[in-house]
């Protein structure tokens, strides 16, 4: 099947030839943090984790998304998911390749990595991050290429696969709570220390990863004969929305908790993310206060807009919306979660975090990388599907 | 009617059974590292009463009367244990991103953030606090590291192995008392002569550390090995300031300045159960 992916209009190879690009240029800045080391890049000893860990993190969710077409399509037969089911399970493989991109981009010694594996350490709970996520990857993978494979000879898909993918609906939810506890398990990091972080990640995923799908599925309504199909946008906007209010919900619920209790490291990091701190000195550190006001900002009216059938009537509205939604949580988890939680330090100190050129142009190569594999996954699927009907 | 109460019988007793082995199976998966529950405090303190347990007292009001005496003890740990020295930066302040120390001075506010300092003592103000690795009883980093590279030894020591660790710094989000450094660039950096470009005295007895690996205050493990006291403690011995022993001895030294002096430790409610005590 995956020939079919090395046949393509010219827009299709510009695209992948840009996406090269951008991958290029980020081998490059690896090959300078390789033989530099992780110095090549903003973090400190102050806030020891930066773009690398705060996108794994965002990408476990949109990974974990997919599950939302996976449930209603596979447990409780809802055919309308039918064409964009796959396209779910295949960001998720594009987004678990990320994550595990973005950790290895991370590691002080990168060559070391299968220490892991042969050091296995079940009280640590990286261990069980590495161990949930590549079986979800291999879940994905295997489950939405059988699946596709067998409706592309026209034969029933296997027995076993079913199983696969069923074990792939509780794992998701485990991925993303696994990745929650990798932070609300550690003492002394107040903003990290809260039940209702691993409810959190999985909203937000929610809305995340089915906001990203629609945006794909969108484009290539434009650019090709694939439609995944009104109802199935219009069902996905509808868990988008939901899934949204709950992320929001959970939001408020955190600065209740922090200022109606009124106790100061569980306020910090979120004066530090929404107001700015002040400290001793009379310095103010609030550069993370814009970009998270803007994310709550365009996140909740987004939110509140897709409540109204009217703002839901075209293809551009919701796809602007969508989109409103995704760079909202983008920032609100994939920047101001991890960073803001390094923020005073244990030892109340403020230090900010900016990142490098050579880690931001890392950052995005392996963005690139995963849109480079979801485009190459992406035209397998609809070159099957668009033959098969024609 | 019989079907569905043998049924609802076997989902009861094999539920019931669940609930009893999870908490077991849960132990397990923690290896007695945290701390169960508040009530457990007692038996938790006990538990580290088997063995030996190095720890520190550190006399914080020695130190306000011979303010050199910190900075010698800060030198002469980092000296031995071949910890570099970043300098500054391009602009003359302090290089904060690259550095590594073991063995510090901070505020009282910094140390003990978790004390008022509403009407603090005027001494306080200016009183350098020493701050190092608390080799924790309970310790966090090592619950956390994916690969054993930080472990506990069994005289309590917290150590790190430099040849395991992948540099993953789980451990340095996890310690709440700002311990640990990474080495975000070569410590082996030579200058045109051939010597370190960061580390002034090189200890030949002291393994340099590689890039990208954490690294900590080991209670001069080595030293110990070998029936010496921690290089800082010694360093401090003639002042009076600190004062190194088995804190499970209750015959030791330490044990018996436990005894009579009121001590405090760094961050005790989340329960990490320090083994370096301050008397204030």
């Amino acid at each position: 099947m995956i020939e079919k992916a090395l046949t393509g209009n010219r827009l299709y190879w510009a695209w992948l030839a840009f996406l090269l690009l951008i991958m290029g240029v980020g081998a490059l800045g690896y090959v300078h943090q390789f033989t530099y080391g992780l110095g090549a890049t903003g973090m400190s000893r102050d806030v020891s984790w930066g773009l690398y860990i705060s996108q794994f993190t965002f990408l476990v969710g949109v990974a974990a998304g997919g599950v939302m077409l996976v449930l209603p399509y596979y447990l409780h037969n809802y055919k309308v998911f039918g064409r964009i089911t796959i396209l779910g399970e295949f960001m998720a493989v594009a987004a678990v390749a990320m994550c595990l991109m973005f950790i290895l981009a991370d590691l002080g010694q990168p060559m070391r990595a299968l220490n892991v594996l042969l050091h296995p350490t079940p009280h640590s709970i990286l261990f069980w991050d590495m161990i949930v996520l590549n079986v979800y990857l291999l879940l994905n993978i295997v489950g939405g290429w059988v699946m596709l494979n067998a409706e592309k000879k026209e034969l029933p898909p296997p027995k076993w696969v079913k199983g696969l993918i069923y074990l792939s609906i509780p794992w998701a939810i485990s991925i993303h709570t696994v990745t929650a506890f990798l932070y609300c398990g550690l003492p002394g990091r107040h903003y990290w220390l809260t039940a209702i972080l691993a409810p959190r990640f999985l909203a937000s995923a929610f809305a995340a990863g089915p906001a990203l799908l629609i945006i794909c599925a969108l484009i290539m309504r434009r650019f090709t004969a694939f439609d995944v199909g009104r109802e199935a946008i219009s069902k996905l906007v509808t868990i988008i929305t939901y899934a949204a209010i709950l992320n929001f919900f959970f939001v408020g619920l955190e600065f209740f908790v922090g200022y109606y209790s009124n106790i100061p490291g569980h306020m910090h990091t979120l004066d530090y993310l929404f107001f700015g701190l002040t400290d001793h000195a009379g310095n103010v550190y609030d550069n993370l206060v814009w970009p998270m006001r803007f994310s709550m900002v365009i996140g909740m009216t987004a939110t509140i807009a897709l409540l109204f059938p009217k703002m839901r009537d075209s293809y551009t509205k919701i796809g602007w919306l969508c989109g409103m939604i995704f760079v909202s949580l983008w920032i609100d988890k994939g920047l101001g979660l991890v960073l803001g939680g390094f923020v005073p330090t244990p030892m109340e100190y403020i230090t900010e975090y900016y990142p490098t050129g050579t880690e931001l142009a890392i950052t995005a190569a392996v963005w690139a990388t995963g849109f480079f594999i979801l485009t190459i996954l992406y035209k397998v699927v609809i070159s099957v599907k668009l033959a098969k009907e024609s | 009617m019989d079907n569905s109460r043998r049924k609802f019988l076997k989902i009861a007793g094999l539920s019931a059974i669940a609930g009893i082995g999870a908490p077991t199976a849960f132990n397990g998966l923690l290896k007695g590292e945290a701390l169960a529950s508040a009530p457990d405090l007692e038996e938790n303190v006990l538990k580290g009463e088997v063995g030996k347990r190095y720890g520190i007292v550190i006399d914080v009001r020695k130190f306000a009367e011979n303010k050199a005496l910190a900075r010698r003890c800060i030198n002469v740990c980092h000296s031995i244990h071949n910890v570099p020295d970043y300098g500054l930066n391009k602009d003359g302040s302090k290089n904060k991103k690259d550095e590594i120390k073991w063995l510090w001075t901070d505020g009282f506010e910094n140390v003990f953030p978790d004390h008022s300092h509403y009407k603090k003592n005027a001494d306080l103000h200016e009183m350098p606090i020493l701050a190092l690795c608390n080799h924790c009883d309970n310790p966090p980093c090592v619950r956390a590291c994916p690969t054993k590279a930080t472990f506990k030894n069994p005289d309590g020591i917290v150590m790190m192995d430099f040849h395991r660790c992948i540099g993953c710094r789980f451990c340095m989000a996890a310690c709440p008392y700002g311990a640990r450094s990474f080495n975000w660039r070569s410590p082996r950096e030579l200058k045109a002569d051939g010597s370190y470009k960061h580390i002034k005295n090189f200890n030949a007895e002291f393994p340099t550390r590689m890039r990208g690996v954490v690294e900590k205050c080991n209670l001069c493990a080595e030293r110990l090995a070998i029936g010496k006291i921690p290089a800082c403690v010694e360093e401090a011995r003639s002042a009076n300031a600190m004062v190194f022993g088995d804190l499970n001895d209750p015959h030791s030294e330490i044990s018996e300045v436990l005894n009579s002096e009121f001590t405090i430790q760094r961050k005790p409610a989340l329960g990490t159960n320090p083994s370096i005590f301050y008397i204030i």
